[in-house]
């Protein structure tokens, strides 16, 4: 626990040295570290981190994301971008997060630092339309081939049945026309 | 007196239906095709505490042109489903579905997008075996009921379905 | 001269050793595989959706039917993720009882993947023993949640309901059976010079890729990198067991074979531990409002009653905010991020599948090897499609 609110500390140095423009906030919910970064840093942020051997945050545990539509957040911006990373010596996380305005979302890759982001990265792109400039294969993974549209968007509905093998009688909502 | 008398002891008088529904019922070999967790449990199944070799069902064909009864273990996604009619295409006649567990039947509990609400909007199912996922013995019960069905079936309506080779 | 071709192959979605529906596009110069290129997708579920749109207790049971081998995992992963949200401490006896259910679960998962793996190598009668041995855990789980795959035994803030009376009897009966069934599994395959040629040097991954994958679990720990999160991380009480984390060598096939067996032996220890040193105790925590009341309490006392109703109908407010849990599953690093607006329902839960991210690293394994090879990496990257493919 010691070690790991020393790591903490030197994680919050880390960045007030290195990256202070751009940090957007720190958040410590529940003794899990994330920052708010700008999206354009990212990259240079996770390169750094990468080569960094103090903080050794160099396992890539997950991408993820989230749409803040019809919430208070979505101010800051609609998407959310979450990256986990790990550190397998001192066994704490850091989370960075990035906000995405809501018309055409995109962001930097970062596969070519971790080869393990291209399926990360392309998931998040099937289910939330979260574009990744340079990512060598952006294409649908998970959703059927005729689905349109990205099913973990707040207005993507839930049981509408979009492809082949449908008894929908409505008329399609607005987002698949 | 009859004509039983007059033929020899080797001869069994029997109907064409009989004959047939018992030859399709004693040597069905379903497709070794599992989709989610029900296959889980149709492993079970066919492992010995279960022993489905019981009902002469032993060999899984991984071929469908092999097999006669396709027992659709599991949800069926709007991806797969293609798949799916596809392998029911290319098996033989006679052919049997069996839909194993709710999702396979209905949806179960994924009304959603992904999911194909019942494999019935794809290809007709003659037994359906609730469950999430069916006990083994609920599947063997199911087997049996198809068994039950097999028997009652006439090559005559069939006749149709299966091209001119046997009428 | 002719001019050189490659062969494009469609394997699967409906092949007997892709383990599900997983479809792999191999691109083959008479046999050797060029390129690997795994498609998924075809039990694409959408459970992460469906989990947004239910009370959070009403998503348990979604957890199990993405890795359906290892079902108790799940449940624990999302629990404990929700515990952490909420802020509620569990009694100790919930916290052994699960881990003893969860080393049962890892054991389970392992013995399909053995028996799976054996059989896609040619070795057909394993699955036969291992299936064997697998009912007795079933039986276990029968005995606690009265379901045999899908127990949802496991829920926030405790346990479904009192351990069962004659909870010892059936684990003792694993803990009889297992080690026996793995004395037979060894006689089989590890002087099984068929089994040994074919994982032996196969399906190779190093450290250095290991980690640059992202892998966890087995595979990560067969590369020779000793990172297992109940030591590193532990939650549920981990820290309380005795137990070693095996690790391989080169990262072959064959060494991951070694390690998910030896690893199987370390589950039957803790389970042992927990079985003998169970503390008594209350089976949920008493947090009223966001917990459920124990069941007797519900049929006679009116406040747990009205509690009851109320978590069932409106579910509970949550804190804004999110957090991450991640928990060791069978295959690796199962976590769970789960994302609240203070609503009842979650506003995003994000499953980090071990078994998709292990499988981003197929095509590395299997560049430049033979075809047959293919078979026996998607065997020993154990994956199960239901998670992959959620």
């Amino acid at each position: 626990m010691e070690q790991t609110s020393l790591m903490t500390e030197k994680i919050r140095d880390f960045f007030s040295s290195r990256f202070a423009d751009a940090v957007i906030s720190e958040d410590n919910f529940r003794d899990q570290q994330s920052f708010y970064v700008k999206p354009e840093a990212i990259f240079d942020i996770c390169q750094t981190l990468l080569n960094d051997a103090e903080l050794d945050l160099k396992y890539l545990s997950d991408i993820t994301s989230l749409d803040w539509l019809g919430d208070e957040e979505a101010e800051k911006g609609r998407f959310e971008v979450v990256y986990n990373l790990y550190s397998l010596t001192h066994h704490n996380r850091l989370f960075l997060k990035v906000r995405l305005q809501e018309d055409n979302p995109r962001i930097r890759t970062v596969s070519d630092l971790w080869a393990g982001a291209n399926c990360m990265e392309r998931e998040v792109w099937d289910l939330m339309g979260i574009d990744f400039e340079g990512h060598p294969d952006m294409t649908k993974v998970l959703t059927a081939d005729e689905l349109d549209g990205h099913p973990l968007r707040k207005d993507f509905p839930l049981t509408w049945e979009q492809p082949k093998f449908t008894w929908n009688k409505d008329d399609p909502p607005e987002v698949i026309k | 007196m009859g004509l039983e008398e007059k033929i020899p002891d080797s001869i069994i008088l029997t109907t064409v239906d009989k004959m047939a529904n018992w030859a399709h019922k004693r040597s069905m070999w379903p497709l070794g095709f599992g989709l989610a967790c029900c296959a889980i449990e149709m492993m079970s199944t066919f492992a010995p505490h279960f022993d489905l070799a019981r009902f002469g069902m032993e060999v899984m064909r991984p071929s469908p042109r092999q097999a006669d009864l396709m027992i659709v273990a599991g949800r069926v996604s709007m991806k797969m489903a293609p798949v799916v009619k596809t392998l029911y295409e290319q098996m033989p006649n006679p052919k049997w579905v069996l839909s194993m567990g709710a999702c396979a039947s209905c949806g179960g509990v994924f009304n959603n997008y992904a999911i194909v609400q019942g494999v019935d909007r794809i290809i007709p199912v003659d037994v359906y075996v609730p469950g999430c996922p069916p006990r083994p013995e609920q599947l063997i019960d199911g087997i049996l009921k198809l068994y039950e069905q097999i028997e009652k079936e006439s090559v005559k309506d069939k006749r149709e379905e299966w091209g001119r080779r046997i009428g | 001269m002719t001019e050189q071709k490659t062969v494009t192959v469609n394997m699967g979605p409906q092949h007997p050793s892709t383990h599900g529906v997983l479809r792999v596009v191999l691109e083959l110069d008479g046999e050797t595989v060029i390129k690997a290129t795994p498609v998924v997708g075809y039990l694409h579920t959408g459970i992460e959706k469906t989990m947004e749109n239910k009370l959070y207790y009403k998503a348990i049971p979604c957890t199990d039917r993405m890795d359906y081998l290892a079902p108790m995992s799940n449940n624990l992963g999302y629990c404990l993720a929700v515990e952490k949200l909420m802020g509620i401490e569990v009694p100790e006896k919930v916290k052994w009882a699960r881990v003893l259910l969860t080393e049962l679960t890892r054991i389970k998962s392992h013995l399909v993947w053995l028996g799976t793996h054996a059989l896609d190598l040619g070795a057909m009668s394993m699955l036969l023993y291992t299936f064997r041995e697998r009912e007795s855990i079933i039986d276990v789980y029968e005995a606690v949640s009265g379901q045999r795959m899908m127990s949802t035994y496991i829920r926030i803030g405790g346990l479904a309901k009192e351990l069962p009376k004659d909870f010892d009897k059936w684990v003792r009966k694993v803990l009889k059976q297992v080690p026996q069934g793995m004395q037979d599994y060894i006689d089989l395959l590890s002087g099984n010079q068929i089994f040994i040629n074919r994982t032996k040097g196969v399906a190779v991954i190093s450290a250095e890729d290991a980690l640059n994958y992202s892998l966890s679990g087995p595979m990560l720990r067969g590369s020779g990198i000793k990172h297992d999160l109940r030591k590193a991380s532990p939650y549920s009480g981990y820290e309380n067991f005795d137990f070693e984390i095996p690790v391989g060598r080169i990262g072959d096939a064959w060494d991951r074979y070694l390690l998910r067996l030896e690893e199987m032996r370390q589950s039957l220890r803790i389970v042992q531990q927990a079985l003998d040193g169970m503390p008594e105790g209350p089976y949920r925590a008493h947090v009223p409002g966001v917990v459920l009341p124990p069941k007797e309490d519900v049929l006679y006392k009116m406040e747990s009653m009205i509690h009851h109703f109320k978590i069932i109908t409106e579910g509970f407010e949550t804190p804004r905010g999110a957090v991450y849990q991640a928990i060791e599953a069978p295959k690796g690093e199962l976590g769970y991020y789960i994302s609240s607006d203070g609503s009842n329902k979650p506003h995003r839960v994000r499953v980090r599948p071990p078994s998709y991210i292990n499988l981003g690293a197929l095509p590395k394994m299997v560049e430049g090897r033979l075809l047959s090879d293919v078979i026996c990496a998607i065997g020993t990257i154990d994956i199960v499609l239901g998670e992959v493919d959620r």
